[in-house]
């Protein structure tokens, strides 16, 4: 049905697996952990094995990304490490010690928003916007490492991201809008 | 200082220290009031959508001109995603002749915002942009600017135009008055006038055109709160910890399992509810995880195998006729052919992307709550009930949750959290977990629908039979039902009861199609007065409510929705049957003439192939292509829509794939035709979802469907169709509502279209390759 259901569902098997092992893991011990978000260099105190998710939206007061189900299956709580987006709610903090991770909010601001952020708000695409995160951040990572993407690739990419709104046709508009005015 | 709030109002907003409207009073303000007999109702709205409960729980003003010029207006309707925060600034920008970015529109504060109840069911069109509530504020704000400024100017005020913030003299533009120079250090409160003149649709600048959502730029940036974002001094961070089955009751809480974890602060209990607060949403998480609870066994679920099959048997029932002609059976016996058939529709989730949140701080015997609710004053009210409180001791915020589409768990988590808040006696936020969110919803009620239809020998249709048996449990809290969800259940409070009624009274008049039980192509009369949509006099529509071993609620559409779905599906048999086309046959028994021009406009722009269904000479297997349509007339009176879907099916593997749906709506005027246009494309590819893949599953003891994996959606990268909208742009027609109609008819006009492709009829959502293929094997060879 137009769906990588293979990749979907493997995506879902492999968020299902860790969010268990995030549980298994010891708990309560504390370490400083450095942490390098949007530019930004943080030492914590924190339980290494908290999801990532938690000391960004908590400890850091980021609104980027955002809790959808905890279970990698969604899309919501998508920052980029790497030039791979990945879901943050199943993601150690202790994995991504030291390594750059870009939240949404880092992407733009406000006065000078990124063009990708900027396409969504020419294709009007949204609607309660909790989706936002996760749809412009993993359309971030997809379009940094391929420029010229098909339809095809673009729909792979998406295929793990949920909008409950259905602003779907619009938000493929953006991201496809961004990509073209980045080649003309 | 003078200002006509209620002691109620100025309470609340002295005790939550907020001082804007004291300010602008105290500086010189103009205000616009009413009083409770003002706040107009609207056709087909119930009074507990419509409005508010008693006067004392109203506040009274609409808008506030500051001595500087500045615009606030206060309404009762949020923006939960639906662009109504735009629509309402658009609103009064153009009764005030200001620019967008001169307003300020505060919503859904129960400090400072009237109660309009719940924003729900596509009644905030309809409620604020007619002559009424908040567009009639905006009028009468400028009609008393204009006479302000004929004193001022001695120029009569017909010779007055407001614009750009200032009433300026038609003849010679340079005299005019600023508005903040028309206040200066005045108070002025005058009442909300019923006979202020609206601006005429002609000469509309701001409404009726595209603005761009105002929330959109900061919710790309990640600069947008989000109940979510909230953050509060001191504040904590709760987990509830749900029954292991429904119905189960706490036997034991062993708190000496979770004792010296990092973080924790309380285990809180109370009658079956148990939660735990700790410093950080992980520590609340792990405690959470580890705390032993022991629940007696669950009362048990009835088998999902033949549940719905079973719900007609289901007794107590509480019976409505809302129509019987009470010649059913003759007319059905001298009809020259009759159908018959049976349509399902499931349990659905709401299935909000992000799980709910709240924040709340209970303090003593007072309350702050910022709740993503859809109806701050109601709920406002259950919250008071829940903690025995006194209601002015409660205030309730809106901030916007992640959508809901009807009732989520926005409600229910922010009962958690003043459950949780009252027992550590610290503000505590509570974000569900995705399984606590889809474990324990207000689902979207199931229905079982019998119709029985009669032709003549002209093929015209003479008779319809409806009756319908739904399931239901609870609901919205309302203003005294915290027990209408699971945590006031848990919390020792009851849902409000099932009152059995059988059999049916007699219909009443006027007919009551809120729900749209009552099928387009009835004439719909009760005692001597026809309010149907349709032509067909034999007609009785009558419907059983039983008891819902789970909860329910309003979920985009609620009810019209599954109703649509038969009564649009079982016209195209009955067109079939006659060899109509499913158009041509509409047209021939609708009386609403607005009705029957979305249902032409629809076929007009998606090029309908006049024809009957099935196609002729379709395939038997592999992937054959057809077209389906639906209409209907949401509430009775409240917006009208048709659409055409086009599908292929795989007749191999039973997939459908939607390939264009072709929308044509009318909601009187198009306020702002992209943000109609959005809510088109999500409400109709949200039905697409719910028609192909989504419900409710159970086991013995408890819901099962409880995440992306076991309740199944289509993600982002799903190959969607093109969603064409016909906008019907009635500018001088009363508003009607856009945000659910187009919802309300996608199962069937895809449904219809599955029979067009194949000539299978399903009849049962949503249409799994499984059920499509065993309909496939039922067709007559």
């Amino acid at each position: 049905m137009g769906i990588d259901e293979d990749g979907f569902r493997a995506g879902h098997a492999r968020g299902a697996n860790e969010a268990a092992r995030l549980f298994t893991t010891r708990i309560g011990h504390m370490s400083q952990i450095r942490l390098i978000v949007n530019g930004h260099t943080h030492t914590l105190d924190l339980d290494p094995a908290t999801p990532l998710l938690y000391v960004l939206s908590d400890d850091l007061g980021l609104r980027g990304p955002k809790f959808g189900c905890g279970l990698a299956q969604c899309g919501s709580c998508t920052v980029i490490v790497k030039g791979q987006a990945i879901r943050s709610c199943i993601t150690p903090v202790r994995t991504v010690a030291g390594t750059a991770i870009t939240t949404l909010d880092g992407l733009g601001t406000l006065e000078r928003p990124h063009p990708l952020q900027t396409a969504f708000v020419e294709e009007q695409a949204a609607q309660c916007g909790y989706c936002l995160n996760g749809v412009i951040m993993t359309a971030k990572a997809l379009l940094d490492r391929n420029p010229k993407p098909s339809e095809e690739d673009i729909s792979r990419a998406m295929s793990g991201i949920l909008c409950r709104c259905f602003t779907h046709e619009r938000m493929i508009r953006a991201i496809k809008r961004y990509a073209d005015g980045r080649q003309a | 200082m003078k200002t006509s709030m209620t002691p109620d109002a100025r309470a609340a907003l002295e005790s939550a220290g907020y001082s804007r409207r004291e300010f602008l009073a105290s500086s010189g303000a103009l205000i616009v009031t009413f009083s409770l007999a003002d706040l107009a109702g609207t056709p087909g709205t119930s009074a507990a959508q419509q409005g508010g409960r008693t006067a004392a729980s109203l506040l009274d003003s609409w808008i506030a001109i500051g001595a500087d010029g500045t615009v606030t207006a206060y309404t009762g309707k949020c923006d939960i995603g639906q662009g109504m925060f735009t629509a309402q600034t658009q609103l009064i920008a153009e009764e005030l002749s200001l620019p967008v970015n001169r307003v300020t529109l505060v919503a859904c504060d129960t400090a400072v915002t009237p109660d309009q109840g719940v924003t729900s069911g596509q009644q905030s069109h309809p409620a604020n942009f007619n002559h009424s509530n908040l567009a009639l504020a905006g009028a009468t704000a400028r009609e008393a600017l204009v006479k302000a400024a004929s004193e001022r100017l001695g120029v009569p005020a017909d010779q007055l135009v407001a614009r750009e913030g200032a009433i300026v003299v038609q003849a010679d533009p340079s005299k005019s008055v600023t508005y903040g120079d028309l206040i200066g250090g005045k108070k002025l409160t005058i009442p909300l006038s019923p006979t202020a003149k609206r601006k005429p649709a002609s000469e509309w600048t701001v409404l009726g055109t595209p603005v761009p959502r105002i929330d959109l730029p900061a919710l790309v940036t990640a600069q947008f709160q989000f109940v979510h974002n909230v953050r509060v001094p001191g504040m904590l961070h709760g987990r509830v910890v749900r029954p292991a089955a429904v119905g189960a009751t706490l036997v034991g809480v062993d708190e000496a399992s979770v004792a010296g974890l990092a973080g924790l602060v309380k285990v809180v209990v109370k009658n079956n509810f148990v939660g735990v607060v700790a410093e950080k949403p992980w520590h609340a998480i792990q405690a959470a995880r580890r705390l032993k609870v022991t629940w007696t066994p669950g009362t048990g679920l009835p088998a999902q195998k033949d549940f719905y099959e079973q719900l007609r048997n289901q007794k107590p029932t509480r019976d409505t006729f809302l129509i019987n002609s009470q010649d059913m059976d003759a007319t059905l016996a001298a009809a020259a052919s009759v159908v018959k058939a049976t349509y399902v529709y499931p349990y659905q989730s709401h299935g909000s992307l992000g799980a709910s949140c709240a924040v709340a701080d209970v303090q003593g015997n007072k309350a702050t709550v910022w709740s993503p609710t859809q109806g701050v004053h109601p709920l406002k009210h259950s919250l008071a009930t829940l903690l025995g409180l006194q209601p002015e001791n409660v205030r309730v915020i809106f901030v916007r949750g992640s959508g809901c589409y009807g009732i989520n768990g926005a409600d229910t988590v922010s009962l958690d959290a003043a459950l949780m808040s009252r027992a550590v006696g610290k503000p505590v936020r509570v974000e569900l977990s995705r399984r606590d969110e889809m474990a324990w919803e207000n689902y979207g009620m199931p229905f079982v629908i019998d119709q029985r239809a009669g032709v003549d020998a002209t093929g015209t249709l003479i008779a319809w039979d409806y009756e319908g048996w739904s399931a239901g449990l609870g609901g919205r809290p309302s203003y005294d039902r915290p027990g209408n969800l699971i945590t006031g259940r848990l919390a020792g409070f009851e849902a409000a009861p099932l009152t059995p009624r059988s059999p049916a009274p007699a219909p009443t008049d006027p007919l009551d199609n809120n729900r749209n039980t009552v099928p387009s192509y009835l004439a719909g009369c009760v005692t001597g007065r026809c309010l149907g949509a349709g032509t067909i006099k034999s007609e009785r529509v009558l419907s059983h409510r039983v008891a819902s071993p789970f909860f329910t609620g309003p979920l985009r559409s609620p009810e019209r929705l599954q109703n649509t779905f038969a009564h649009e599906c079982f016209m195209d048999e009955v067109a079939a049957l006659v060899k109509a086309d499913p158009v041509a046959y509409r047209l021939r028994h609708l009386g609403d003439p607005r009705l029957s021009e979305v249902v032409r406009a629809a076929a007009k722009a998606a090029k309908w192939d006049t024809r009957p269904s099935p196609k002729p000479d379709a395939r038997r297997t592999g992937v054959a292509s057809g077209r389906g349509i639906a209409c209907v007339v949401y509430e009775g009176g409240n917006g009208w829509v048709a659409t055409v879907a086009e599908v292929d099916v795989n007749q191999d593997t039973g997939t459908i794939d939607v390939k264009r749906f072709v929308v044509a709506q009318d909601s009187g005027p198009c306020s702002n035709p992209d943000g109609m246009k959005n809510q088109i494309e999500g409400g109709t590819l949200h039905s697409m979802s719910r028609a192909l893949m989504e419900e409710l599953t159970w086991d013995d003891q408890k819901v099962t469907s409880v995440d992306w994996r076991t309740y199944h959606t289509f993600p982002l990268g799903f190959r969607i169709p093109v969603v064409e909208s016909v906008l019907i742009n009635r500018a001088d027609a009363e508003a009607a509502g856009a945000g659910e109609a187009a919802a309300t008819v996608v199962a069937a006009a895809i449904g219809n279209a599955i029979f067009d492709a194949t000539g299978a009829r399903i009849r049962r959502a949503p249409f799994t390759p499984e059920r499509v293929k065993a309909a496939l094997t039922l067709r007559p060879v």
